[in-house]
């Protein structure tokens, strides 16, 4: 599956975007979440971040939707265009 | 209905035109225009990056601009949204909604504006007297969208 990370986000974790394999046990966006920030250094700040807002395959997600191996997810701080 | 995301500048009165052009059944046009200001909770701003999610900001305006068409009976909505570098004066966003009376053409104009703040991935990042800060979001604009809930 393909990650992104946005705006702030982007710079606080150095990566904007990264490509893994679905982790086994991992069914939703909360569960990636959580293994995501598991890796340890910069990835912890996932897990504390304030309004982090997630995003599969380019549609605004919840901490329970599901997730699919391929499946496109982002996350980034709350939106501030216009 | 278009909604287009851009780095170049946009002609607001050439847009309207094109807008309206050859359809007798528009009586009222509504238009917003965000500008970008040299000022910001205080702080001046010297320029402004305007960073998006490819794919998703065109998905995101265009489902917005079709639930405006769903709620009011408009003829035709254009978006255009302006990103990468931009400067204090410069035009950010343009919202324009076509109809046959103003009431509806003026509210869904709101709509799409309000909802554009709070629902599509963009993101403002100031460069000011006080360095490079990306700019948080207002709980005003989520109170703005609220107002439409269904």
């Amino acid at each position: 599956m393909k990650i992104l990370y946005f705006a702030g986000l982007r710079e606080r974790l150095g990566v904007g975007c990264e490509e893994l394999e679905l982790p086994a046990g991992v069914s939703d966006v909360a569960g990636l979440l959580a293994f995501l920030s598991a890796r340890g250094g910069q990835w912890a700040a996932l897990a504390t971040v304030r309004n982090l807002r997630y995003a599969v395959n380019q549609e605004m997600a919840r901490p329970d939707s599901p997730l699919a191996a391929g499946d496109e997810v982002a996350f980034f701080p709350p939106v501030t265009g216009g | 209905m278009r909604v287009v995301v851009q780095e170049g500048d946009f002609d607001v009165g050439a847009e309207l035109q094109a807008l309206r052009q050859g359809d007798p059944r528009i009586g009222a046009l509504a238009s917003f225009v965000g500008l970008v200001r040299d000022v910001n909770d205080g702080s001046g701003v010297t320029e402004m990056t305007l960073e998006h999610y490819p794919g998703m900001t065109e998905k995101a305006l265009t489902a917005i601009v079709d639930e405006a068409a769903r709620r009011w009976a408009i003829l035709d909505a254009l978006v255009i949204h302006r990103v990468g570098r931009l400067l204090p004066t410069e035009q950010i966003v343009l919202v324009a909604v076509a109809g046959g009376h103003r009431g509806e053409v003026f509210a869904a104009c709101e709509f799409i504006i309000d909802y554009l703040k709070t629902r599509a991935p963009f993101w403002k990042r100031e460069l000011g007297s006080s360095g490079a800060r990306w700019v948080d979001a207002r709980q005003a604009d989520d109170q703005a969208a609220e107002r439409w809930r269904d």
